[in-house]
C-alpha cells in the first residue's frame, strides 16, 4: 500500500531510489533533446487566461502588482504559450514544467504534476507518434520494447463490437451494462461521456502491456486542439500513448486556424457555461499568434511521473512524489 | 438530508445505494486527459455484506447513510432478541439474529461488542476479537500429548464448537479468536 495521508508526516513518499530515478529520468529526456536538436524553453506557469477545455478546471491565484491586483491561474498545460514561440519562429522546442489541474486526486492524479511537452513544426502526427516511441523506450531503457498502433474506431470495434462513429448514446450505455460496469444503467452521460466510460473501464487496462500502444485518429467531437480530417469517415488527428495500462501521453496534428480555434474556445465554453463550470476570458494572445501564423506542426504532452512509476514499476503516483498534496 | 459529493469518497464512508446502507472499500479516480471523470468505488452492502463494484460521474452527489459504530455491552438474550447497553447512558438497544448473526456464537453476558446501527437498528454486531470461553464437552483426550498438534472438537458454553489440543479438557477455560474462530490458549478466570 503507498503511504499517504498523514498531513503531519513531514518525510517524502518516495524512497530515496525513486528521487535518484526521477532525476536520472530528467537528464536523459534533456539528452535526448539535445541530441535531437530540440531547444528547452520555459513559458509563465500563471496565466491571465484560465482553461477553457470542459474537462480540466484551472487553480487560481492573486497577483498584486503597481496599481492593480487580478486574479492569475496556474496553468493546466504549456500549450498556447508554446504555440506563440512556434508562431514566433522558434523551431521545434521542449517544456518540462509543472502543470496544475484542480480536483483531480487518485492512484494515478495528483493536482501538481510534471508534464514534457514538445513540438515538432513541419512534421506530421503519425511521424511524432514514432519519436514519442523513441523517447518512451529510451527513457524506460528498454530499447527493444514492441510498439503497436491501433486506430480508435478499430479498438472499439474489435474489441467491444461497437462503432464508435455510428453508435448512438443508447447502444453505448447497452454495451456498458453487457461488459458489467457496475452503476451503468444509472449514469447520465453524453455520447462521448459513454465513449470515456468505456474506454476507461473497459479497453485501457489491456493497452500497452509489455509494449508501447498508440490509438490514434480520434472521433470528431474529441478533437480538443487537433486538427480534424474531413473524409468518409472524418477523424480528429490525435493519439494517445499506452503504456502498461496507463495514458501516459497525448498528441494532436495542431489546429493552426485561428478562426477554427476561435469557434472551438467558444463551444467549449458553452459547454462549460451548461454545465455551471468557472468562466475564463479567451487567450486572445494564442488567438493573434494564430491569426499571425503558426507553421504547421505536431505536438505532444507526456505525463513524466506516470512514465517515472512505469520505470519503477510503482502502483501510486506518490511513489514518485517527495511530498503529496496532502503533506505539501 | 446529507449527502457526500464523490470528491469527498474514502474508504469507511458510509453511503445509501438502492435503498441500502453502503460502505465504501476502495475509491478509484479514473479519468482521460481529455474527457469524463469518474469515481469507480468497490462498496459493501452493510446488511448483505456483498461487495459490488460501481461506478459514478465525478461531482456527482450521493445520499449519506446514518450509520454510526459504537461499543455496548450485551447484557442477554430472551430468547428472541439480543439486548445491548450503552454503558455510559444506560439506554438499551435490542437486536435481531440477521443483525447479531456469527457472533451470536462467541458472546456472554457483560462482553463489550461493537454495534453498527443505521437510522438507531443494529445492523451488525462483532464479537470481541478474543473471548474467553469454558468447555463445556470435549472427548478426554490421549495422556501425555502436549503438542496440539493433532486436536480435537470441543464445545464451548455459548455452543460454538472449536478445534482444541488434545491435552485440553471439559471444564477448562480457553481464549478463541472470534474472527478465525480458533484456540488461542488455555485460559485462567478472569
Amino acid at each position: 500500500m503507498p503511504r499517504r495521508s498523514d498531513a503531519h508526516d513531514w518525510r517524502p513518499s518516495a524512497a530515496p531510489a525513486a528521487l535518484r530515478e526521477r532525476a536520472a529520468l530528467l537528464t536523459r529526456l534533456r539528452g535526448f533533446f539535445a541530441a535531437a536538436g530540440v531547444l528547452e524553453v520555459e513559458t509563465p506557469i500563471l496565466s491571465r487566461a484560465a482553461t477553457s477545455d470542459p474537462a480540466l478546471a484551472s487553480l487560481a491565484s492573486l497577483w498584486h502588482g503597481p496599481g492593480e491586483a487580478r486574479p492569475l491561474h496556474l496553468h493546466t498545460s504549456p500549450e498556447l504559450p508554446m504555440k506563440r514561440l512556434l508562431a514566433a519562429g522558434s523551431g521545434p522546442i521542449y517544456q518540462i514544467c509543472k502543470v496544475f489541474r484542480d480536483g483531480e486526486r487518485g492512484r494515478l492524479h495528483h493536482p501538481e504534476f510534471t508534464l514534457l511537452e514538445w513540438y515538432r513544426p513541419g512534421w506530421d502526427y503519425r511521424r511524432l507518434m514514432v519519436e514519442v516511441a523513441d523517447l518512451v523506450r529510451c527513457a524506460l531503457g528498454e530499447p527493444e520494447r514492441p510498439v503497436e498502433e491501433i486506430a480508435y474506431r478499430d479498438l472499439f470495434r474489435e474489441r467491444l463490437g461497437v462503432d464508435p462513429w455510428r453508435a448512438d448514446a443508447a447502444e453505448l450505455a447497452r454495451t456498458a451494462a453487457a461488459r458489467g460496469i457496475g452503476g451503468a444503467d444509472g449514469l447520465a452521460l453524453e455520447r462521448d461521456g459513454w465513449l470515456d466510460l468505456l474506454l476507461t473501464h473497459c479497453l485501457e487496462p489491456a493497452l500497452g502491456r509489455s509494449r508501447l500502444t498508440f490509438v490514434y485518429d480520434y472521433p470528431p467531437s474529441q478533437a480538443a486542439l487537433a486538427r480534424r480530417r474531413d473524409g468518409a469517415v472524418p477523424v480528429a488527428e490525435r493519439f494517445e500513448l499506452y503504456l502498461e495500462g496507463v495514458e501516459l501521453a497525448n498528441g494532436f496534428q495542431e489546429l493552426t486556424d485561428g478562426d477554427e480555434q476561435r469557434r472551438r474556445f467558444l463551444a467549449d465554453l458553452e459547454v462549460r457555461a451548461a454545465a455551471g463550470l468557472a468562466m475564463s476570458p479567451l487567450d486572445e494572445a494564442f488567438l493573434d499568434a494564430l491569426a499571425a501564423g503558426m507553421p504547421e506542426a505536431a505536438g505532444v504532452a507526456l505525463g513524466v511521473d506516470r512514465l517515472l512509476m512505469c520505470r519503477l514499476g510503482a502502483r501510486h503516483i506518490d511513489e514518485v512524489l517527495a511530498f503529496p498534496i496532502e503533506r505539501a | 438530508m446529507a449527502s457526500y459529493s464523490t470528491n469527498e469518497f474514502r474508504g469507511g464512508l458510509k453511503i445509501m445505494l438502492d435503498g441500502d446502507p453502503y460502505t465504501i472499500v476502495e475509491n478509484e479516480f479514473v479519468k482521460p486527459g481529455k474527457g469524463q471523470a469518474f469515481n469507480r468505488v468497490r462498496v459493501r452492502n452493510l446488511k448483505t455484506g456483498r461487495v459490488v463494484e460501481k461506478t459514478f460521474k465525478s461531482g456527482e452527489s450521493v445520499e449519506a447513510a446514518d450509520v454510526v459504530e459504537t461499543a455496548l455491552q450485551y447484557l442477554y438474550n430472551d430468547g428472541e432478541l439480543w439486548h445491548f447497553m450503552d454503558t455510559a447512558s444506560f439506554e438499551q438497544i435490542t437486536a435481531d439474529a440477521a443483525a447479531v448473526g456469527d457472533a451470536a456464537k462467541w458472546i456472554k453476558e457483560q462482553d463489550m461488542c461493537n454495534l453498527t446501527l443505521w437510522n438507531g437498528v443494529p445492523l451488525s454486531v462483532d464479537p470481541p476479537n478474543f473471548v474467553v470461553l469454558a468447555i463445556t464437552e470435549t472427548d478426554p483426550g490421549l495422556k501425555g500429548d502436549t503438542s496440539g498438534g493433532g486436536g480435537k472438537p470441543a464445545t464451548l458454553e455459548t455452543g460454538a464448537v472449536v478445534r482444541v489440543p488434545l491435552f485440553v479438557q471439559t471444564g477448562e477455560l480457553i481464549k478463541v479468536d472470534t474472527r478465525t474462530g480458533t484456540y488461542v490458549s488455555r485460559a485462567k478466570e478472569e
